[in-house]
């Protein structure tokens, strides 16, 4: 048992990621919280922006002008040249508004 | 020794005097307490009600983030800061910023630097909506992103 369970947790090469989607972004992709698998080769906040759009049409929509789309990883804002690392949640959403 | 801000997000509204005395009441070494208000406007008549999104965690995070760098930049004796979330309609409450020191001038730009950083990473999102339609989402502005680089040192 054990060495199964070893074996299926190093075989997966992608990840699963939560994303949230937030204002404009999750009107436009048309939900708020998905669970995905990283393609290989998504590392950074920047190449998640551009892979999205390849996911359909909604996402091509939301994220047409990536450089505009804030991001945080596990609730911590962070610039589209930071590695998405272990990142668990990742939150896509417009530059904010409050205040 | 560090304070503990009181934080609070919710829908819920807020009592400036309530407020101001859960940071003064039963202290003798306070000598200001600066608060500030945000209210919803009605844009001349024209705005029916605004709607509040936020990241629910992170956004009680991210005030925490910036209230630990005003206690550490400037001497406070308290700090709170509220934010509503949820429809607000015209002349309500939005946000509430508090700031205690012994002297003025620690409270009042430890206030306003909580709120030009409140406005530009804390992650809520505006809609308005105006008389009869849907809503909009309000845009960001480059004032308040420039508000922020005065804090810079």
């Amino acid at each position: 048992m054990t060495i199964s369970a070893q074996a299926s947790s190093t075989s997966s090469t992608n990840r699963a990621v939560k994303l949230r989607y937030f204002a404009w972004v999750r009107e436009r992709i048309g939900i708020s919280e998905e669970v995905i698998e990283l393609d290989e080769g998504v590392e950074t906040v920047h190449d998640l922006l551009h892979w999205l759009p390849t996911r359909g049409e909604t996402y091509a929509e939301a994220l047409k002008q990536p450089d505009v789309i804030r991001v945080a990883l596990d609730h911590r804002h962070a610039d589209h040249a930071q590695p998405l690392a272990q990142a668990s949640e990742i939150a896509l959403f417009p530059p904010m508004t409050g205040g | 020794m560090s304070i503990t801000p009181f934080i609070r997000v919710s829908e819920e509204d807020f009592h400036l005097a309530t407020e101001s005395s859960r940071l003064t009441a039963g202290r003798v070494d306070i000598g200001a307490v600066v608060t500030f208000t945000g209210l919803c406007r009605d844009e001349g008549g024209h705005l029916s009600a605004l709607e509040l999104e936020h990241y629910p965690g992170m956004a009680e995070e991210e005030i925490g983030r910036i209230a630990k760098q005003a206690i550490e930049r400037w001497p406070l004796l308290g700090l709170t800061v509220i934010h509503r979330c949820g429809r607000i309609r015209p002349g309500e409450n939005i946000v509430l910023v508090a700031a205690a020191s012994a002297h003025r001038q620690a409270a009042f730009d430890a206030a306003s630097f909580l709120m030009d950083f409140l406005k530009t990473s804390a992650p809520f999102w505006k809609k308005e909506h105006l008389n009869g339609s849907d809503g909009a989402w309000v845009e960001a502005k480059q004032s308040d992103d420039a508000a922020t680089l005065r804090w810079k040192r």
